[in-house]
């Protein structure tokens, strides 16, 4: 009787090796012990956040902290700023939402198939660079001793001063904007161009036959057909309120420009690295990131109201 | 009718032309400084072609080690990043669209939550180095093995591969990691040649991972160096003879700006040669993404 049951479970668990199960987990552990390692394992240092962290010291030994640190962070002198300057970043590209989409519309009126991707293709390179190149062209287009605008505008006696942009507090908000657009405008209207192709080709016909002009079958047709592909957008952009990103302000952060540019991410940063305080710099982090979920999660309950689809 | 229709299409040539221009020209520019006499840079003479051709400051750029030996740490991180996460991406979006894997919904909640959420810089920074990756190589190339966005795209792709192609392999006696090698792979080539170029193009902008954990001259990026070199004044980040380099450049009547602008230039010289090839892959599979999703 024994013996049968052993033979038994033998036999199962050579039927579970060679069904090949055994395989497929062979293959998903690997993978997945590699996404917890980069993704989760690093949220076990949200705990630093609770501590008076010392490098080199283990938890037990430092002091406990409790939420201090989440109360001394809006104590920061420039805490009020740096949130300021993230939404207005936030709400300018939010603004410009709307321009890869009328880029696209425009783009699907040109005749020539040859033009329209000759121009995607010279308008999504700055997509592709970095934002380190980004921050070179600038400087050799507007570097006050060199850079080619001031030159040509000097030579021609347009202006008396060099210009420069990279170091004006009044308008670098609008500076900041318009490179961002620069870089990423040709790129986020690929998926408006592949929204327009998708558009059934009878409905320009019918329009045309009824009479329809070009401004008529732009509203008529191809705007409502990129609006649910707009709005899903925006509301993903909704998560990203307070993540405008490092690159672009560390590279374009100056002295003179700094009360105004001085973002959340970069403030992490700066007080995390620069100043060494890493408790602090973990309990924004965590506001951030919490913050974040809590808006995306709010943004997802609105879409599945209003259009009984979630964008999760 | 007629005239409004020129119009509008003058309009919209105008409108096109002028922002692929200024999409394009200032990496023209500074392919121009690069190869042109300083003075004639500073004096507004360099518009729209060299004057005083040379390749000076590229000679000057190449004799210093630094950055011959980044531009192959960047190239070779650009290649084994994307080979590792074109492996790994795509073979855990394959094992994660069989039912009959162990675990499959947590694994799949598991990634895709992993797109929303985000430890922090400092929390991040710890565990790198906690595990060994501060000055290593390792550190390019295996957090990225597993993007959850990549894996989604090809996920999204393999679901619509017609299943018989699977099982008539099956019965022939291929298991799982076979059919995954040479069947599914090869047949998700238009995924992942999308795929395999964003991964290559952002291996080759990245610059944090070096910028916080790698101090080791001879792991530098070619991004940082550049950074670098673009804000001269940051004495503590800056290897030694950079400087030395600079002040040998004036010496030979090449500006410090020549030299800033040869560096970039040689920062974009792989992405401008695959770039046509690269953005055609990539806006194709941006395309099958967005009209399936």
């Amino acid at each position: 009787m024994r013996f049968m049951v052993n033979r038994n479970v033998a036999r199962s668990k050579n039927r579970w090796l060679l069904s090949g199960k055994a395989t497929l987990l062979l293959m998903a552990v690997p993978c997945f012990v590699l996404l917890v390692a980069f993704v989760y394992l690093p949220l076990w240092g949200w705990s630093i956040a609770f501590f008076d962290y010392k490098a080199g010291l283990k938890f037990s030994q430092m002091d406990f902290m409790g939420f201090k640190s989440f109360t001394y962070m809006f104590k920061q002198p420039n805490f009020a700023n740096v949130i300021r300057n993230t939404l207005v970043m936030s709400g300018l590209y939010f603004l410009t939402s709307p321009v890869p989409a009328i880029f696209a519309i425009l783009l699907a009126e040109m005749n020539s198939k040859r033009v329209r991707q000759w121009i995607q293709t010279t308008t999504t390179l700055p997509y592709f660079i970095s934002w380190v190149l980004v921050y070179a062209v600038f400087f050799s287009l507007f570097s006050v001793g060199d850079g080619i605008v001031n030159t040509l505008l000097l030579n021609f006696g347009w202006i008396k001063q060099p210009l420069n942009p990279l170091a004006n507090p009044h308008i670098v908000w609008f500076f900041q904007t318009g490179i961002y657009l620069w870089k990423n405008l040709g790129f986020s209207a690929i998926i408006y161009i592949a929204a327009i192709t998708s558009i059934d080709p009878e409905l320009y016909d019918a329009a045309s036959v009824d009479g329809a002009g070009r401004l008529n079958k732009i509203k008529h047709i191809t705007v409502p057909g990129l609006v649910s592909t707009f709005l899903t957008l925006l509301l993903l952009g909704i998560g990203n309120l307070l993540n405008n990103g490092f690159e672009q302000y560390y590279l374009f952060y100056n002295a003179i420009v700094a009360d105004k540019i001085e973002v959340l991410d970069y403030f992490i940063y700066r007080i995390g690295i620069t100043m060494s305080d890493y408790s602090l710099s973990t309990a924004i982090g965590i506001f951030k990131t919490l913050f974040s979920i809590l808006l995306i999660t709010v943004a997802n309950m609105i879409a599945k109201r209003v259009r009984g689809s979630g964008i999760i | 009718m007629r005239v409004k229709s020129i119009a509008f299409h003058s309009i919209n040539y105008v409108l096109f032309g002028s922002f692929a221009f200024i999409c394009i020209y200032p990496f023209y520019y500074l392919l121009l400084v690069s190869v042109s006499n300083s003075d004639a840079v500073s004096s507004g003479l360099v518009v729209l072609w060299p004057s005083g051709f040379n390749v000076e400051a590229y000679k000057r750029v190449f004799v210093y080690k630094g950055i011959t030996e980044a531009f192959f740490i960047s190239v070779s991180r650009a290649l084994a990043g994307t080979v590792v996460t074109l492996f790994f991406s795509s073979m855990f979006a394959y094992v994660l669209t069989k039912k009959e894997l162990f675990g499959r919904v947590f694994m799949y909640r598991s990634t895709v939550f992993a797109l929303y959420i985000s430890a922090g810089l400092i929390p991040w920074f710890i565990t790198m180095k906690q595990l060994g990756l501060a000055d290593n190589y390792l550190l390019y190339i295996l957090p990225t093995a597993i993007s959850p966005f990549l894996l989604i795209l090809i996920k999204t792709y393999l679901e619509q591969i017609s299943p018989h192609l699977e099982e008539s392999a099956m019965m022939d006696g291929a298991g799982y990691f076979t059919v995954f090698m040479w069947i599914m792979m090869p047949v998700s080539v238009p995924v992942l040649a999308a795929v395999g170029v964003f991964s290559a193009v952002t291996q080759w902008n990245s610059w944090q991972d070096n910028f916080y954990l790698v101090n080791n001259p001879h792991l530098q990026t070619i991004q940082l160096i550049l950074i670098n070199f673009l804000r001269e004044a940051d004495a503590f980040s800056n290897p030694a003879n950079m400087n030395d380099l600079l002040a040998n450049a004036s010496r030979q009547r090449i500006s410090p700006f020549s030299l800033k602008t040869t560096i970039a230039v040689v920062s974009i010289v792989p992405v401008m040669l695959f770039y046509p090839f690269l953005q055609r892959y990539f806006v194709k599979g941006i395309m099958v993404g967005a009209i399936k999703g």
